[in-house]
């Protein structure tokens, strides 16, 4: 399903060149669930802007359920995120003036969908977080724990197949961290393809598939089974 | 995006953001106000002078001695002098059954004295049509009479003013007052407040044609006052008391007869390019107003920056993310555009009840033309923000760098 060949991403830096990603290759299938881990720096969030379409290689391959993303136009991979691939970040980014089920819905309302599919899809990914009750609520009135369920349903309310997560437990405790985990361990459950980065050992563990890159490259890339 | 959410969100974002929402809502309001308010003023004057000029009848011509080439222009001060207009020319022009009266005028200035008080006023030579063709009415005594214009009548009707300053409180009717070296003996007194063109009938004097043009040593008029039959008989009295004068000057066209129509039209040109100019350097304020909505605008796609690497991050084409910006902008150029037009009329409103006399309106191509230059003025300002933001890197937006 997302097959990378070769993947370069260079940044010059002054009259340096960073190779955040360095001749890259790998491969994800439908449904994994995988923990990309290493160092700072190493090229975790650079590897997964490749994957989600917001950063482009400065060479090699990436295909993308069967496509190959390099001759794509901005309008058609804008479009390739709209319909398939869900975004977590760290930070939330929720639009702080809409309340929670408008944060849900923004995606919806983007697309151009009416607003009564929206509506009805909203409170089924509401229900589904256990947020029913802070619809209403604009972030600045949640918790963090709260706020990251919101952007997960913002995320997945558009029923993608890939959901990329870059560090989503990384500004929440011990416990409202757990509960993001489980939340999207059991999207990935329902077949979402699911890819974390995380500092987290816990976190990181509990993927079926562990990455690890030191320097812009796949350092380690196992598989273990769970009981 | 369909349409009502578009509105929907870009009114929510500037909801959110309500000092800057209000400082530029405030800038757009005043560029409307005042365009509506100084057209109205300018569109006031306009309508005040047309007025003025319907009160005094629109079948009135006015003939001067030489020729100007362009009708309704100033008479010509300086240049080759032509062979004066008389009294007999005057007369003549009786003789078109498109004229029903003339009033011939000699103008001058001369010390007026009663006792030991004395006023250097306007001397008026005219005969009694004078009186009924400007409206003048007497307060006191009567007109002019009705006698031979050539004759050298030594009677006098005095403006209200000058009455005031010879005599105080005392009765002038049938006094005598000198004029330069003339006695005339004062048979009326004109009615406060007589007011002709700029002209101010308070401070002078009306005597015979004939006798000022004694007092003046002149034979020649100043200007013949021509009445037509009816509005409609303007165009033909024109003609024949050309074609008249022609005939008397040895077939030289040298006068120029101006309408009050023509007068008319000149002020009304006049006040109408003051209109438009005025409507113009207001304008220019929408134009500042513009370019703080773009500042603002400005700041608060960097203030958003994050919201914006989102949105393209949830699959938003840049052509979207810049339409979502420029309807902000014109939203907001809307909105003031509206509040200014209602605070305009609230002025227009205002200067009615303080000045009812003068005819304050806008002109209805204002409130329009205002709207459109303001939400044209959002679009042009706002096009530099929102193309800033369409342009925005996901990734950089999206990590604050
Ligand atoms: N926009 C950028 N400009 C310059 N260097 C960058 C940029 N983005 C990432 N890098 C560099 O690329 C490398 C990998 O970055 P990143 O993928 O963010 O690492 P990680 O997420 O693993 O901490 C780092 O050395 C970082 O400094
Ligand atoms: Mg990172």
């Amino acid at each position: 399903m997302i097959v990378l060949e070769d993947v370069e991403r260079d940044f010059v830096v002054g009259d340096e060149t960073v190779h955040a990603l360095d001749q890259v290759s790998i491969a994800f299938e439908a449904g994994d669930y995988v923990s990309v881990m290493g160092p700072s720096g190493s090229g975790k969030s650079t590897l997964l802007n490749v994957l989600g379409l917001l950063d482009r290689p400065n060479s090699g391959s990436y295909r993308l359920f069967d496509q190959e993303t390099r001759e794509l136009g901005e309008e058609q991979r804008a479009a390739l995120r709209r319909r398939h691939i869900g975004f977590v970040f760290q930070a939330f980014h929720l639009v702080s003036r809409l309340t929670a089920a408008d944060n849900i819905g923004l995606p919806m309302m983007l697309a151009g969908i009416e607003p009564r599919a929206r509506h009805q899809r909203v409170t089924e990914v509401l229900a589904a977080l256990g947020l029913t009750d802070r619809a209403q609520h604009r972030p600045d009135q949640l918790s963090g724990g709260q706020r990251q369920r919101v952007a997960i349903g913002r995320a997945i309310v558009m029923r993608p197949s890939l959901l990329l997560a870059d560090e989503p437990t990384g500004n929440l405790d011990q416990h409202a961290g757990g509960e993001v985990v489980e939340l999207i361990e059991r999207l990935n459950n329902d077949g979402i393809t699911l890819i974390v980065v995380t500092h987290d050992k816990e976190v990181g563990r509990r993927a079926r598939r562990h990455v690890r890159m030191v320097d812009g490259r796949i350092d380690r890339d196992t598989l273990h089974a769970h009981d | 995006m369909r349409t009502t959410d578009l509105l929907l969100f870009s009114g929510q974002s500037l909801a959110g953001a309500r000092k800057r929402t209000l400082l530029m809502l405030l800038a757009m309001s005043i560029g409307v106000a005042s365009v509506v308010l100084l057209t109205a003023l300018g569109e006031g004057a306009r309508r005040y002078v047309a007025d003025q000029f319907a009160s005094l009848g629109t079948h009135l011509l006015i003939m001067m001695p030489g020729r100007s080439e362009t009708t309704g222009g100033a008479p010509p001060l300086f240049g080759e002098t032509p062979r004066d207009l008389t009294l007999d020319d005057a007369l003549a022009l009786l003789r078109a059954r498109s004229i029903t009266r003339v009033a011939p005028l000699v103008v001058g200035n001369a010390p007026v004295s009663y006792g030991n008080r004395e006023r250097e006023v306007t001397v008026i030579g005219a005969t009694q049509a004078y009186f009924p063709m400007r409206h003048l009415s007497t307060a006191s005594g009567r007109a002019l009479p009705d006698i031979d214009p050539a004759r050298a009548a030594n009677v006098a009707v005095l403006g209200a003013g000058l009455r005031k300053a010879l005599f105080g409180g005392h009765r002038a009717i049938g006094q005598w007052v000198r004029v330069d070296d003339r006695r005339f003996r004062v048979i009326g007194v004109i009615g406060k407040g007589g007011q002709s063109f700029g002209q101010n009938l308070d401070d002078m004097i009306v005597i015979p044609v004939a006798a000022a043009q004694e007092l003046f040593d002149t034979t020649s008029l100043f200007r013949v006052l021509i009445e037509a039959r009816s509005e409609h008989h303007v165009e033909r009295a024109k003609a024949a008391a050309r074609t008249l004068i022609q005939q008397r000057h040895d077939g030289e066209d040298d006068v120029t007869i101006i309408s009050q129509d023509a007068l008319l039209q000149t002020f009304d040109d006049i006040l109408r390019t003051m209109t438009y100019a005025v409507g113009g350097i207001a304008a220019i304020s929408l134009g500042v107003a513009g370019i703080l909505i773009m500042n603002v605008m400005l700041v608060a796609v960097s203030q958003r920056v994050a919201e914006i690497g989102l949105m393209k991050a949830l699959g938003t084409p840049a052509r979207q993310v810049l339409r979502i910006f420029l309807v902000e902008a014109m939203l907001l150029a809307a909105a003031g555009a509206g509040i200014g037009v209602l605070v305009g009329s609230g002025g227009i409103l205002a200067m009615q009840q303080l000045l009812p006399e003068f005819p304050v309106a806008a002109p209805l191509w204002a409130v329009p033309a205002s709207v459109v230059v303001a939400v044209l003025t959002g679009l042009l300002f706002g096009t530099l923000p929102a193309r800033r933001a369409a342009l925005l890197d996901p990734v950089q937006a999206l990590s604050g760098r």
